[in-house]
């Protein structure tokens, strides 16, 4: 009973600071919202049982995207007051959208039976012993292809980076 | 472990269901409504994040650790990502003096 509790106060604070990346003015808030967003789904994942992409989420995101997004906040000094406002309209109409969306996945719900399958004693699949075990077995290939993958992104964004000399 | 194996069979799989489908909405909105770039790729992490999550629950749940592992290699592409889309941003920023996105309308019509 008690992990459903903790399940409804993390779901309650991602939902909450997930609206406020979207609702505060300044661009530096918005950031720190979205960090608290990502410890709070890291809560979900050890809830999950999944330490490892609990580790991993807190390490990639809190640790790595969010110093990237300060970054580019700070040193482009972003940090203005956000002048530039879609019109009343249009913010409604965005809203409806979303909600619609909304509407549509929880409607797709309703038409299935969702079960709860699962076999209680083998969910240990989360913890790092077991995945690692997968991921240089049988997804070996992706995990080094994802080595290029980073070492062109990086080669990308020192690239775009770089001022040009004209 | 005991403890954990039945915390995961106490929350039904709609309620993660359910949480995630809001998550994913609130980033639509943002991508919808917002005209900072900035806040546009955090609305699309946010989307990102829901959809991990779930992919996560359900993995959790059926024993699978492929759902797991697909996490885990969206991480990596969400991080290559953000940096490629940051420099794109910053360039934008220096050429336009602003990351509004309306300024970027010469390939609109």
């Amino acid at each position: 009973m008690l992990s459903l509790y903790v399940f409804f106060f993390l779901s309650a604070v991602t939902l909450v600071s997930a609206v406020m990346v979207l609702l505060s003015k300044k661009p530096i808030h918005s950031v720190l919202y979205l960090t608290l967003t990502f410890f709070t789904l890291a809560g979900h994942y050890i809830m999950l049982n999944a330490q490892f992409l609990a580790v991993v989420h807190i390490i990639v995101y809190a640790g790595a995207i969010m110093v990237l997004f300060l970054f580019t906040v700070m040193l482009l000094n972003l940090n203005i007051e956000g002048e530039f406002q879609k019109s009343t309209v249009m913010k409604f109409v965005a809203a409806i959208a979303g909600g619609m969306i909304f509407l549509v996945l929880i409607g797709t719900l309703k038409s299935f039976d969702v079960t709860t399958v699962g076999d209680p004693s083998m969910t240990q699949i989360g913890l790092v012993k077991n995945l690692g075990k997968t991921l240089y077995s049988q997804y070996l290939m992706p995990f080094e292809l994802s080595s290029i993958l980073f070492l062109s992104a990086m080669v990308g964004a020192v690239m775009l980076g770089k001022k040009d000399k004209n | 472990m005991e403890t954990t194996v039945a915390q995961i069979q106490v929350i039904p799989l709609q309620y993660y269901i359910i949480f995630c489908s809001a998550l994913f909405s609130i980033g639509v909105i943002g991508v919808l409504a917002k005209r900072n770039a900035l806040v546009i790729f955090m609305s699309v992490e946010l989307m990102l994040n829901s959809a991990n999550l779930l992919l996560a629950a359900f993995s959790a749940y059926r024993n699978d650790p492929a759902g797991q592992i697909f996490v885990f290699f969206i991480m990596v592409v969400a991080a290559a990502e953000v940096a490629i889309g940051l420099a794109l941003l910053v360039v934008v920023y220096r050429s336009t003096k602003t990351i509004d996105i309306n300024a970027l309308n010469r390939l609109k019509w």
